[in-house]
């Protein structure tokens, strides 16, 4: 049995502090991806409502915003706005700070889009035979809209939360020490001792990776299902 | 007696196209109105305007002496006043049958959770579904849908009911089962405006046919004349078009 850990590479968990300071990698990347998830939840929210609107103006500048995240990889905009804006434009801009920029700014426009594709999908009849029945604007949107669009929303925005939080290991990029940078640091250290090291590691790291998103994702399945 | 409902030189456009031009019509308490035309004759426009689901260009519709207008600040409390059911079964997809009927008395009207569950159970129980309140629209018939959204608005004791063409999306086989209910209404004796493409049902329910073409109301007048000998050749066109 423990040829076996030794041969795969897992005995260099065990070795000093490497276990918990994989964990507290997870924890940098765990951090940085809840922060900016929160935040693009907000703000795709508002964006999306906004491009709902179909307002000429609006509709030009999201196409413009959603076009570039789309197209630029998120490491391109990780070193545009953590190498170019600081030596560019002389903000003192922190790695931290700059994943957390980068990642709200690809999150939220995600957001945006998959909240403004779920509320144009509500079909018109609904808000008018809501406003049929009396209701004010406010009422047909708590009533009547939001519900149906958080249904079709959820299943869509848990992916993109999942998605968010795996590649915030593009960090590490822009010197952030997360859980793959501690990953590699541990098996350069231990080059020597454990030759096997780089599995061992990455298995960990893929379970660990594993272990943050599940829960999501049955969080996902269990509130569709109490949706439907 | 006054009308209960009063239209007066309604003009409704969309860009350039007139989609109505100049249409009076006043209906009284417990008249039952049914407006026949051929397709895109703007009748279901009109329907629209008459509870401000559509913004009008000119004229007035007037329900209970208060202008109805989609601009004015009590617009909602007007519309509860006028129950309309539309085309598509509507109901809201996430509620259940009977969270569909009590939605707008609780958050309208403001009404007991309990008091509204009551009517709204004795109500489908007259349309034959009061077995169903508990399960959701998708499991429902075409049919029994729109028996569930007449139930929806009448639960708002309105004064006028709009009927928009409530069979046309129905399969053939559940088009009867619908109108026997905006029939029982009729002998209620409430006030209704219909739109339809059945002419039996018209005949049958109507007080009044109104004959609606190109925007405009081309003859109005008993059932019984309508039918049997038409005064304009429009009308006579279009009743031909129902014959084999």
């Amino acid at each position: 049995m423990s040829s076996f850990i030794t041969s795969m590479g897992f005995d260099v968990l065990f070795k000093g502090t490497n276990m918990i300071r994989l964990l507290q990698g997870l924890l940098v990347a765990l951090k940085i991806s809840l922060i900016s998830v929160v935040l693009s939840i907000v703000l795709g929210i508002i964006i999306g409502m906004l491009m709902s609107l179909k307002k000429p103006v609006i509709n030009v500048i999201s196409r413009i915003y959603l076009e570039i995240v789309r197209i630029m990889p998120q490491m391109v905009l990780l070193f545009i706005v953590y190498f170019g804006a600081t030596k560019a434009l002389g903000l003192n801009v922190s790695a931290t700070a700059a994943s957390l920029i980068v990642f709200t700014f690809w999150g939220s426009a995600e957001m945006a889009d998959l909240v403004r594709g779920s509320l144009i999908s509500i079909p018109v009849i609904q808000y008018e035979s809501s406003y049929a029945l009396g209701m004010t604007k406010l009422q047909t949107y708590l009533y009547v809209i939001i519900p149906q669009t958080v249904r079709r929303l959820l299943p869509l925005a848990i992916n993109l939360i999942t998605r968010m939080i795996k590649t915030t290991s593009l960090v590490m990029m822009i010197g952030i020490v997360e859980v793959l940078k501690v990953g590699q640091q541990i098996i350069e250290a231990n080059r020597k001792t454990s030759p096997n090291a780089a599995f061992g590691i990455f298995a960990t790291i893929f379970l660990l990776y594993f272990l943050a998103c599940w829960p999501i994702s049955l969080l996902s399945r269990y509130l569709e299902k109490k949706a439907a | 007696m006054d009308p209960i409902l009063k239209v007066e030189h309604l003009h409704k456009n969309f860009e350039d196209f007139k989609a109505l031009e100049d249409v009076n019509l006043s209906v009284q308490k417990g008249e039952v109105v049914v407006i026949v035309g051929p397709s895109g004759c703007g009748k279901s426009t009109f329907l629209r305007c008459l509870n401000g689901l559509e913004e009008i260009d000119d004229g007035k519709v007037i329900l209970d002496d208060k202008v109805i207008n989609p601009g004015n600040a009590n617009i909602t409390k007007e519309r509860q006043k006028i129950g309309m059911v539309f085309q598509s079964y509507d109901l809201f997809p996430h509620k259940t049958i009977l969270q569909n009927v009590i939605l707008a008395p609780l958050k309208v009207q403001k009404r007991d959770k309990e008091d509204a569950s009551k009517e709204a159970l004795e109500l489908l129980e007259r349309v034959g579904l009061s077995n169903k309140k508990d399960q959701y629209p998708r499991q429902l018939s075409g049919g029994q849908k729109q028996r569930v959204a007449i139930v929806r608005a009448l639960i708002m004791h309105p004064e006028i009911l709009l009927f928009d063409e409530v069979t046309a999306a129905l399969d053939p086989e559940m088009v009867r089962e619908v109108l026997e209910v905006v029939l029982s209404l009729a002998k209620e004796g409430r006030t209704m405006v219909i739109v339809t493409h059945e002419m039996a049902f018209a005949k049958a329910v109507a007080d009044r046919i109104i004959f609606m073409d190109g925007g405009r109301i081309i003859e109005e007048g008993k059932p019984e004349e309508f039918f049997e000998k038409p005064k304009t050749e429009r009308a006579m066109r279009f009743l031909e078009s129902f014959e084999y």
